[in-house]
């Protein structure tokens, strides 16, 4: 399980979560800018510290006094701007983290770097790539680490259209890739319905809710949003988020965000 | 000649090498502390860009000469003043030089940000690995400069190494003075060839550090 509250202040903004989830599938942490979603990663990571308690699998991250510092707890974290090392290639980068986990550039490495389409692209600097494929390699650079748990902050929110639609199919392999609980961050109903497990619908640095997607009754479910967004688009689909059970924050939240201008799941 | 050039590059040369390990965790502390108070270090580190090289070298003479408290230390393992000795042609140059190394290593730092080092250390780098790792090589350019001005602007210093050095020939006498002592014993010709030389020496060093701000580092695996 992965345990957190926090409570606090942070140059003037306020966080009050207290949420409990597997420590396994993608927990899609979904709401309007300036709810606290990237806050709460951030606190996750241990990059923020608010007064709180945070444990993954037993192991106690935060707890009062006690702070396991951000290099000690192998979370990997995806960054909105990639945040790749300029200095090194994709390989360098690569391995960074997977070095400092005692680890080498194995099978288990080639395995992904293909998985994520980058086997052309090792010897290149980042700045000789697209932004989907510094994406990819910020991704894979996480992955790589070996993470006990994943953090994404919007990995798709400064791409366009066709960049996202390029890496999304990867977001995919992301979620087939087992063992690593992931948390995602997005003001995207699209990718929200698509990816998630459970949704943690977040309101002015509150959960508003918590949304179960894998337990829905038809095990098909995921796929039907999916279907279904394709179909009639977001905010159709957030209507009949309310029709099938979630409350009206579910819709609010959605409207809202895409009131934001996010684009709808039409791709 | 010779003695002179030799003395005036191992002078550039240490002072340099001793500043890099100097201004780098000042300039590292500069960059990223919130402490109000930073600004008074920061001041202090600037202050040899606006005072006179006589007042330096006054203060500096009086410091480390034999009368000093700083010094009182040093008389117990025999070191009676460190004033027109080549030691202390160093230390006055590297606090003379020091806003010069120090400034351009803080701007880089600044310049780099808080992200990176963030990535490193969701990637399992400790702060001093990361520093080694990340924020040293993205500095690289602030580096370059650093060293660069502070050799270019030892070699060219006369007031404060007049002061605290005196000109002793072989020890402390270095082109900068010589030149003056040339001009003084109205050897024009000899004169005439070490100002030259320093003339093309300058235009080369500012030529090199333009033509390096215009290239960015290269990736490395």
């Amino acid at each position: 399980m992965i345990e957190a509250r926090f409570r606090g202040r942070l140059g003037g903004f306020t966080l009050d979560v207290a949420l409990e989830v597997p420590a396994s599938g993608v927990t899609v942490v979904f709401g309007p800018s300036g709810s606290g979603k990237t806050t709460l990663l951030r606190c996750l990571a241990g990059l923020a510290r608010i007064d709180g308690r945070l444990s993954v699998g037993g192991e106690v991250w935060q707890d009062g006094r006690a702070f396991v510092a951000p290099h000690r707890r192998g979370v990997g974290y995806v960054f909105q701007d990639a945040a790749l090392f300029e200095h090194l290639s994709v390989r360098g980068n690569l391995m960074y983290g997977r070095r400092r986990a005692g680890l080498g550039a194995d099978a288990e490495f080639d395995r992904l770097v293909a998985r994520l389409g980058l086997d052309g692209l090792l010897d290149r600097g980042p700045g000789k790539l697209s932004g989907g494929e510094r994406q990819r390699v910020a991704i894979g650079r996480a992955l790589l680490s070996n993470p006990r748990l994943l953090l994404m902050d919007e990995p798709l929110a400064g791409l366009d259209a066709a960049r996202r639609a390029e890496v999304a199919p990867y977001l995919e392999v992301l979620r087939r890739e087992k063992g690593v609980p992931i948390f995602y961050v997005t003001h995207d109903v699209t990718e929200a319905a698509r990816l998630g497990d459970r949704m943690l619908l977040m309101r002015a640095g509150r959960i508003a809710e918590t949304v179960d997607l894998a337990a829905a009754p038809d095990p098909g479910e995921r796929t039907w949003l999916a279907a279904r967004l394709e179909q009639v688009g977001a905010d159709e689909l957030a209507a009949e988020f309310v029709l099938s059970g979630a409350s009206p924050t579910v819709a609010r939240l959605a409207v809202e965000a895409l009131s934001g201008g996010s684009t709808p799941g039409r791709n | 000649m010779a003695e002179v050039l030799w003395l005036t590059l191992r002078l550039a040369g240490a002072t340099t090498l001793i500043l890099l390990l100097v201004a780098t965790p000042l300039a590292w502390w500069l960059a990223r502390t919130r402490a109000w108070w930073s600004e008074v270090v920061a001041a202090l580190v600037a202050l040899p860009i606006v005072l006179p090289p006589t007042v330096l070298g006054f203060y500096l003479l009086i410091a480390l000469g034999p009368h000093s408290v700083l010094m009182a230390p040093f008389q117990a393992i025999g070191i009676r003043t460190l004033a027109f000795t080549f030691t202390g042609l160093v230390i006055g140059s590297v606090i003379y030089s020091l806003p010069f190394a120090v400034q351009p290593l803080r701007n880089a730092f600044q310049a780099i940000g808080e992200r990176p080092l963030e990535a490193a250390a969701t990637l399992r780098a400790t702060p001093l690995d990361a520093f080694l790792s990340v924020a040293v090589p993205l500095a690289r350019p602030g580096f370059v400069v650093a060293a660069v001005l502070t050799f270019a602007h030892t070699i060219g210093e006369f007031g404060v190494v007049l002061m605290i050095g005196g000109g002793i020939p072989g020890q402390t006498e270095v082109l900068s003075i010589e030149i003056y002592k040339l001009v003084e014993g109205l050897e024009w010709g000899r004169a005439h060839l070490l100002a030259g030389g320093l003339l093309a020496f300058a235009f080369a060093v500012v030529l090199s550090l333009l033509l390096l701000d215009r290239r960015t580092g290269r990736p490395r695996p």
